[in-house]
């Protein structure tokens, strides 16, 4: 596969599983207005698929709109980080995921700015804008849940236990990233590394939380080689419309 | 022959934002470009927000508005860069909107009056609001709550 096809799927379909999982919170959320906030990351999240996927089939030429690349897939063709198809948990597990997710977005984006790619910098520009909010909201909300009560406390704490091993996978570099590299499209993925950990150091510490010892990595997603079942499940809810009727607008 | 620029700019400023309508698509600054190409007219317009449901109304309005004047060659492109950002809200974009009751985007991040009684003791209640432009304010001196068009 292309490295830069390889690197559009990996951006649009993080941006698509877990902008598809925060809009599950859409009307359940604790409060109005955290529902409206979960409700507009989500929106960013598809708006920025759409950007990303839209450009992968563009550049692959056969006719694929961002709608045929998200609906019509299967589980084995999605490059998303397994941490992103996980099941949201808790209101407090799914702003941990949510909060580990943007550190790395935001720095990756950052990096991506400076693509030698312009199309590929422009569409990091305009996402870099948004995912400036969702960072900082999301460490608030971090900060504040895990520096709050004891329940509070310890939900955060469990959600970060449970989803730290799902971090590394962030960072692991393969032969498409190492060509993206040497043309200057992207960065390293594990040159990403030290921004982030000063990053969660930060936010975690002041949010009185611990970061687990232990840096085993699950990983599968962004290769496409072993996703978790749950993406099975996130694609039967998503794509099923697009199945039964195919070709299907109103 | 075809309508000069400038008819087109103040066609183009009769379109209402589908979300704010009291601010046009102009006074939003996302028609970014207009012009000539032979006999079709070429409009390049910037998305607010990557997401904003908007953005395919906006274009069918800024269509439909030209054809109600005759234009019959219409080609509108999306151009993301440079993004779009609060500061090409025109002057009286910006008037209009605090006379709607949305607090105008200010460079420090936070609105400066409450828009229905001018104080400046407010606070955030979310930073999100109704539309993703948008945050929650409230003024504390008349205690209604407000929205506060995001710095961008
Ligand atoms: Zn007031």
């Amino acid at each position: 596969m292309d490295p830069l096809f390889q690197l559009l799927l990996r951006m649009g379909d993080n941006t698509l599983v877990l902008g598809h999982r925060v809009s599950e919170w859409c009307g359940h959320a604790p409060v109005l207005e955290e529902d409206i906030a979960l409700a507009n990351t989500a929106l960013d999240l598809i708006g920025q698929t759409q950007m990303w996927l839209g450009l992968a089939g563009e550049m692959e030429n056969k006719g694929r709109s961002a709608d045929d690349i998200a609906f019509l897939r299967d589980i084995w063709d999605f490059r998303n980080l397994l941490l992103l198809e996980l099941p949201n948990g808790d209101f407090g597990q799914t702003l941990m995921r949510q909060f580990l997710f943007d550190a790395w977005h935001s720095i990756q984006l950052g990096h991506l700015i400076n693509s030698s790619d312009p199309r590929v910098a422009a569409i990091a520009e305009k996402a870099a804008k948004e995912v400036a909010y969702h960072v900082e909201r999301s460490a608030d909300t971090v900060v504040g849940l895990g520096d709050g009560t004891d329940e509070s406390h310890a939900r955060m704490q469990a959600a970060l236990d449970y989803l730290w091993p799902y971090v590394g996978e962030m960072f692991q570099s393969d032969a498409a990233d190492l060509a993206l590299v040497k043309q200057g499209i992207a960065p390293n993925p594990a040159s990403l590394r030290g921004d982030f950990d000063a990053l969660t150091r930060r936010v975690l510490a002041q949010a009185t939380l611990t970061i687990p010892q232990d840096n085993y990595a699950q990983k599968g997603g962004k290769t496409g080689a072993r996703h978790t079942e749950h993406l099975g499940h996130i694609l039967c809810q998503m794509q099923w419309l697009q199945r039964a009727y195919p070709g299907e607008t109103w | 022959m075809n309508p000069s620029l400038d008819q087109i700019w103040q066609w183009l400023e009769t379109v209402p934002d589908p979300e704010i309508p009291v601010i046009s698509v102009v006074d939003l600054g996302i028609v970014r470009e207009v012009e000539w190409q032979g006999d079709t007219l070429e409009i390049a317009v910037t998305p607010t927000y990557s997401g904003c449901p908007a953005t395919t109304v906006i274009s069918a309005d800024i269509e439909l508005a030209l054809r109600r004047n005759g234009i019959k060659n219409i080609a509108i492109n999306q151009q993301l860069a440079p993004p779009w950002t609060t500061d090409w809200l025109s002057d009286t974009g910006r008037k209009k909107l605090q006379k709607y009751g949305i607090a105008p985007p200010q460079s420090s991040g936070a609105p400066q009056n409450c828009p229905q009684c001018q104080s400046a003791d407010l606070e955030k209640i979310s930073q999100f609001g109704s539309t993703p432009c948008k945050a929650l304010w409230r003024c504390k001196t008349c205690l209604e709550p407000f929205d506060y068009f995001k710095c961008h």
